[in-house]
């Protein structure tokens, strides 16, 4: 049993490995302006965030809709402390350069980004996470839009440069970099669930009662898993402020949140593999593959296809996710992840059944 | 004198104007087994809900090892309402979560199974060793308790084997059979290492056959375990066998104490709970 275990570890590492030297070859042959670029950057950002709050809502129960808000303090966090100290003038025009007079390390900025984000998701924790389902839901949305509307807010314009944009921060030219960070982060949450933490996190999802009479501290646990849910949320709203090249709060709308829970329940709630794949799939369809429904001059022969115009495509997006929510009530991959030992197991199944007849 | 492990004073839990539990007052001493019985709707498994924290008392007190855990007196909204007795007499307010309680060495099981459903029979047991951990979120996350981790498991494994449940440890716990289920609980509180054990209806459902074995299983883990016990239950022959004492509730008020044979002939209890005997 723990062979097979460790056998599958090094097969996904080796897989992770592989995806890598792929992105890293595709790099190097395929013009940078690609619009598989554009989708794989931000597919793994998305990946990110949607891991991180499947890891509120798939595995500790908790149904949060704040996940935009937390990205925009990230994004946020980020892009103010790194914009160079030359640029601020240029940055801040409006706001005699703003009060920030200095400015910090790429990865300090990201790392920063994660921690107000999960600074303020646990002062938000403390009143909000009593609630239930819905309610909390309701909560945290309301935390997300209020956040965004005291970042346009004029008075702080010192800081968030009010309703203008930030930008001249440093961002990332390399693919490589947003999948590196995802990758880590990733990485850093499967281990936290299969850890002894993560165990009781599903204990509370499965039944808050039961796990607290058997000694699981249920405020001290909800509050831990928001603040890290929140805290990865930061850091992805850093990548995305990176792979944007600016940032303004008005991007950050519950829209955004929505995607993201689109994302999750497509790649099956309480699945991390389906949270990642599903949000390659949402931004490559929603970005790139239904591009050419767009396009009012489509013409198959001579025949003119006339239902194709501006905005079509989104129409097709929301008939595809319809179907397949009504086809995978459970998401594509359901509450199981990826693994090579399930995939050989259902093919020499198939085999055998063959073999008999 | 035997160490008094738990003891209730003037126990009254009240909803709105209903009394659900009317000034109960009891105690177990260390290695008891004794038995809450009555009609549905006595107040039986509302008492061990306060006692486990999940509900706070209206009024009264309760004791583990002595030492005071929780303590309520009727005050807000309460004050006009309560209908109990003793009032006043109680003038701190101490309501610990049921984790809490927990910890001191309180485990139970639950009336309806309350297992972790989506959860392997193993993990079921390992979450349960999870409030004893010594390590932080830090240390779990990136393996640096993986001589904790190791040793947690070891217990489990060994618990499981020791209640006969090492077979099924890898299935889901939902396909296991309802006796296994019940006993999967009673070792995933025993897993909290626990010096009370308190069971909900341990027999519920199960038939003669699996009642003679609850009833050995039930001796055999307090001697083993060095557990002390309370239970709520309605199968009568295993309340009787296995019983040192026994209390009986009716409408929320305690009716009657004493050993089985006490409660057996009992003219109160007769009529309220275990009904005539038409041979006789």
């Amino acid at each position: 049993m723990d062979k097979t275990k460790k056998r599958d570890l090094i097969v996904s590492l080796g897989l992770i490995a592989l995806i890598f030297v792929v992105v890293a070859v595709l790099e190097k042959v395929l013009p940078t302006t690609s619009m598989l670029f554009t989708v794989l950057k931000k597919g793994s950002i998305y990946a990110l965030v949607a891991v991180s709050m499947n890891l509120l809502n798939g595995f500790t129960g908790l149904f949060s809709l704040g996940q935009a808000g937390f990205m925009l303090l990230g994004a946020y966090t980020y892009a103010i402390l790194t914009i160079p100290v030359e640029a601020r003038a240029a940055v801040y025009q409006y706001y005699d350069g703003g009060i920030v007079q200095f400015s910090v390390p790429v990865i300090v900025g990201i790392l920063l980004a994660g921690v107000v984000a999960a600074f303020f998701a646990y002062l938000i924790g403390l009143p909000v996470l009593h609630l239930k389902s819905d309610y909390l839901a309701i909560a945290t949305l309301g935390f997300a839009e209020i956040i965004r509307a005291i970042f346009q807010w004029d008075k702080l314009g010192g800081l968030t440069n009010g309703s203008n944009l930030l930008r001249k921060f440093p961002i990332f030219h390399s693919t490589l970099f947003p999948f590196a960070v995802s990758a880590l982060c990733i990485g850093i949450i499967v281990m936290l669930i299969n850890s002894t933490y993560g165990r009781a996190f599903k204990a509370i999802r499965d039944d808050e009662i039961a796990a607290e009479a058997m000694g699981i501290n249920l405020a001290h646990h909800k509050r831990l898993a928001f603040t890290i849910s929140s805290f990865f949320a930061g850091i992805s709203g850093a990548l995305l402020a990176m792979f944007q090249t600016t940032v303004q709060a008005s991007q950050f709308k519950s829209a955004m949140t929505y995607e993201i829970l689109l994302i999750v329940v497509i790649g099956g709630i309480g699945s991390i593999t389906g949270s990642c794949i599903s949000s390659f799939l949402f931004v490559a369809s929603s970005e790139w593959w239904l591009r050419f429904l767009d396009n009012s001059e489509t013409y198959i022969g001579s025949l003119h296809l006339g239902l194709l115009r501006p905005g079509f495509r989104k129409v097709v997006f929301s008939v595809i996710i319809m179907a397949i929510v009504l086809l995978y009530q459970r998401g594509i991959m359901g509450d199981k992840e990826f693994s090579l030992t399930r995939i050989r197991q259902r093919l020499s199944g198939l085999f055998k059944k063959k073999k008999v007849q | 004198m035997s160490e008094r492990v738990l003891e209730i004073k003037d126990l009254t839990l009240q909803f709105g104007g209903v009394v659900a539990v009317n000034s109960l007052s009891m105690y177990v001493d260390k290695g008891e087994i004794v038995s809450l019985i009555g009609p549905n709707g006595a107040g039986k498994t509302t008492a061990f809900n306060a006692i486990t924290g999940l509900y706070v008392p209206t009024n009264g007190q309760i004791l583990f090892e002595g030492k005071k855990i929780i303590e309520n007196y009727p005050h807000g909204k309460m004050k006009k309402l309560y209908a109990g007795s003793e009032n006043g007499k109680y003038k701190e307010r101490l309501e610990p979560t049921p984790d809490k309680v927990t910890k001191l060495g309180v485990a139970r099981t639950f009336q309806n199974i309350r297992l972790w459903k989506t959860q392997s029979v193993f993990d079921n047991v390992l979450i349960a060793k999870h409030m004893r951990r010594t390590s932080n979120v830090f240390t779990a996350t990136f393996r640096l308790n993986a001589a904790e981790e190791k040793k947690q498991r070891e217990e489990t494994a060994e618990l499981l084997n020791i209640l006969g449940l090492y077979q099924v440890k890898d299935q889901n716990c939902t396909t296991l059979p309802y006796g296994l289920q019940r006993r999967l609980e009673i070792a995933r509180a025993l897993a909290t290492d626990p010096k009370l054990l308190l069971l909900d209806e341990p027999a519920a459902g199960m038939n003669p056959q699996e009642t003679l074995e609850l009833t050995e299983f039930i001796g055999r883990i307090r001697d083993d375990f060095k557990l002390t016990v309370c239970m709520i239950e309605h199968h009568m022959d295993l309340v009787m066998n296995i019983s040192d004492r026994i209390y009986v509730l009716n409408f929320g008020a305690l009716i009657a104490k004493g050993t089985p044979e006490e409660i057996q002939s009992n003219p109160t209890v007769i009529a309220a709970y275990l009904g005539e005997d038409k041979n006789a």
